[in-house]
């Protein structure tokens, strides 16, 4: 170990001059900063990017697992399209168009595993490390802030479910179950689903106290999951539960889906995806607060 | 390097660093001794810019850790109690990543790796997993790690506890080899060997106050004597001894299993101690250390 000329670069604004050597843009984008520093979130130093980098070398060696992911929607789209698809045939959607049974529960199942992939990857992965590996309690030794934590593992878990969402659409489109090109915007409104749910996800970890307490994520999912207007229109609920369910986050990332995917886009679609990008941005709020509160106190 | 004036750590009603004035200069190697409980730890985790001071001023390389956290911890080495390493990945890998985490670039990790490994005795096991590793490299590991940002400051919270003697030794010789060339080491420590073997300079803890500080040869001259005689005996009961060896030393320590005569020559006292009639089961002449300069300031000791 010599000492170097280089030293450890800080990527927000330092006392000391910037150091010889030093590769350019690695600084965060002015905006972004101003933007971060502007809102009432806990300190970051602009590189969750490298706790990405992180588990993306973690993950290296175990690909296999990430395999699983992508086999669970597909088997639920096979047997809930193909096999109750042929008792059902068609189906009506909630703005009155008929369309067979697995082009109307396609968009579902990519939505709820969008939200199934999201929520496994921020709470059991995230407890682990946060209770059992204390992953964070070294990352935060360095640079790194309770922002670029939550930031970090969000982030993972969308590139992670975005793999997942496309290899999806695919087979999906393959089998002949996508109507529209508007379906091509489906995996940016997946990775959106994804945010939401991975980010209140994180948020709830932080509150767990043993892997007791995961019964309760699934006691949150599972409804969520059945009754999100998943595998049969709203219009079948009476005017109460509908109301009800219009609430539950899962509902709007099926609309959204289902709108993309069958092309039946309008501007009523920006309600679900602002709904869902609040839902995220509350969430890495929360998971980063609590993150403080619980390893910088 | 660190400048600290009436500290103060609350965590509800527990003060667990109760107003502490501590001041470390550049290339110093600074110890806090004390047993567990005397807020070393929480003093550590203070200095380590990842926990606010719930009162008192500190500065660190002149920065306030409340609104420079991340620059003040790039500058900064950390070695905490417990061994928080990747275990998910490889023994390189985890020096690899750590310097990614300060912003350098992955060519500079990999270089870095390659001579930390070699500095931390690791270089065999660079590809292997890190759950297997014995203590003693996890240990080096971590201190390998913590250097890769090639930190001006190195914090090292009980460094060697709960390794066996020889793989002390052998992070002793490495610490040692890293306060030559000059970095700056703050390490927390019950054991007063460590603490002698390593500190220029350090601080006696107990319930959150600082009760003593100097250099260890300083804080012995001030709160002890040359040497001691232990005296070990049959009986349970050492009261009965204590009172007939009164008056041989400057001090008379009562432990559990032994009793500690505090004098300048220990040898001349052993000879009043047969003449008085006393017959220990064994007696010791040794000279005084750190141990003694605690157990006096707070009639306990260390590591109970």
């Amino acid at each position: 170990m010599t000492p170097s000329a280089s030293r450890a670069a800080v990527p927000e604004r330092s006392g000391r001059p910037a150091p010889p050597g030093r590769p350019p843009g690695r600084r965060p984008p002015r905006m972004v900063s101003a933007l971060a520093r502007a809102m009432p979130f806990p300190a970051g130093a602009g590189l969750a990017r490298v706790l990405v980098e992180r588990n993306v070398m973690a993950y290296r060696r175990l690909w296999v697992l990430l395999l699983s992911g992508f086999v669970e929607p597909v088997f639920y789209l096979f047997s809930l399209g193909i096999g109750l698809g042929a008792l059902v045939r068609t189906v009506t959607t909630d703005s009155g168009v008929e369309v067979p049974y697995p082009v109307f529960v396609a968009p579902a199942l990519l939505a709820a595993s969008a939200m199934n992939g999201a929520v496994f990857d921020s709470t059991f992965n995230v407890f682990f490390k946060l209770r059992y590996a204390r992953l964070y309690d070294s990352v935060l030794a360095t640079p790194l802030g309770p922002r670029d934590v939550a930031v970090g593992e969000v982030t993972w878990a969308l590139m992670r479910g975005s793999l997942y969402s496309g290899a999806f659409l695919l087979v999906a489109a393959v089998a002949g179950f996508v109507r529209s090109w508007w379906a091509l915007l489906a995996l940016p409104g997946a990775v959106l689903i994804g945010f939401a749910f991975a980010s209140v996800g994180m948020w709830a970890t932080t509150y767990m106290r043993s892997w007791v307490d995961f019964d309760y994520v699934t006691l949150v999912i599972q409804p969520l999951f059945l009754f999100s207007a998943t595998f049969y229109p709203l219009a079948q609920y009476p005017g109460s539960v509908r109301w009800l369910v219009e609430w539950t986050p899962l509902y709007h990332g099926v609309a959204l889906e289902r709108a993309l995917m069958l092309g039946d886009v309008g501007p009523g679609l920006l309600v679900h995806v602002g709904y869902l990008l609040a839902m995220g941005l509350l969430g890495v709020w929360g998971a980063s607060r609590r993150i403080e509160r619980l390893l910088l106190s | 390097m660190i400048e600290a004036s009436g500290l103060v750590k609350r965590f509800g009603d527990l003060v667990a660093v109760d107003g502490i004035d501590v001041s470390v200069q550049r290339g110093e190697a600074f110890g806090f001794l004390g047993p567990n409980g005397a807020g070393k730890s929480s003093t550590m985790r203070m200095v380590g810019a990842v926990s606010p001071p719930s009162a008192g001023v500190l500065r660190l390389f002149g920065m306030d850790p409340a609104t420079h956290g991340p620059q003040i911890r790039a500058r900064m080495g950390v070695v905490p109690q417990r061994d928080t390493l990747d275990e998910e990945l490889t023994v390189s890998e985890n020096i690899r990543i750590y310097g990614r985490y300060f912003g350098l670039s992955r060519a500079e990790t990999r270089r870095r790796a390659t001579e930390l490994l070699q500095f931390a005795q690791l270089t065999e096991r660079a590809d292997a997993k890190v759950e297997p590793l014995s203590g003693g490299m996890k240990r080096r590991l971590t201190i390998a790690r913590s250097l890769v940002n090639d930190p001006e400051l190195l914090l090292l919270d009980e460094p060697t506890t709960g390794l066996d003697p020889q793989a002390r030794h052998v992070l002793w010789d490495r610490l040692f080899r890293l306060k030559r060339r000059g970095v700056t080491l703050v390490l927390t420590t019950h054991y007063m060997d460590e603490a002698e073997q390593l500190c220029d300079r350090l601080v006696v803890m107990d319930g959150g106050r600082i009760v003593a500080e100097g250099s260890p040869r300083s804080l012995i001259e001030c709160y002890s004597t040359r040497e001691v005689l232990e005296l070990r005996f049959a009986e349970e009961d050492l009261t009965g001894h204590a009172r007939a060896v009164e008056g041989i030393g400057e001090r008379t320590e009562v432990l559990p299993d032994r009793l500690l005569v505090y004098v300048a020559d220990g040898d001349a006292a052993s000879s009043e101690v047969h003449r008085r009639g006393v017959q220990p089961l064994s007696s010791l002449v040794r000279r005084s250390t750190l141990e003694d300069v605690f157990l006096h300031l707070t009639g306990r000791t260390l590591v109970d």
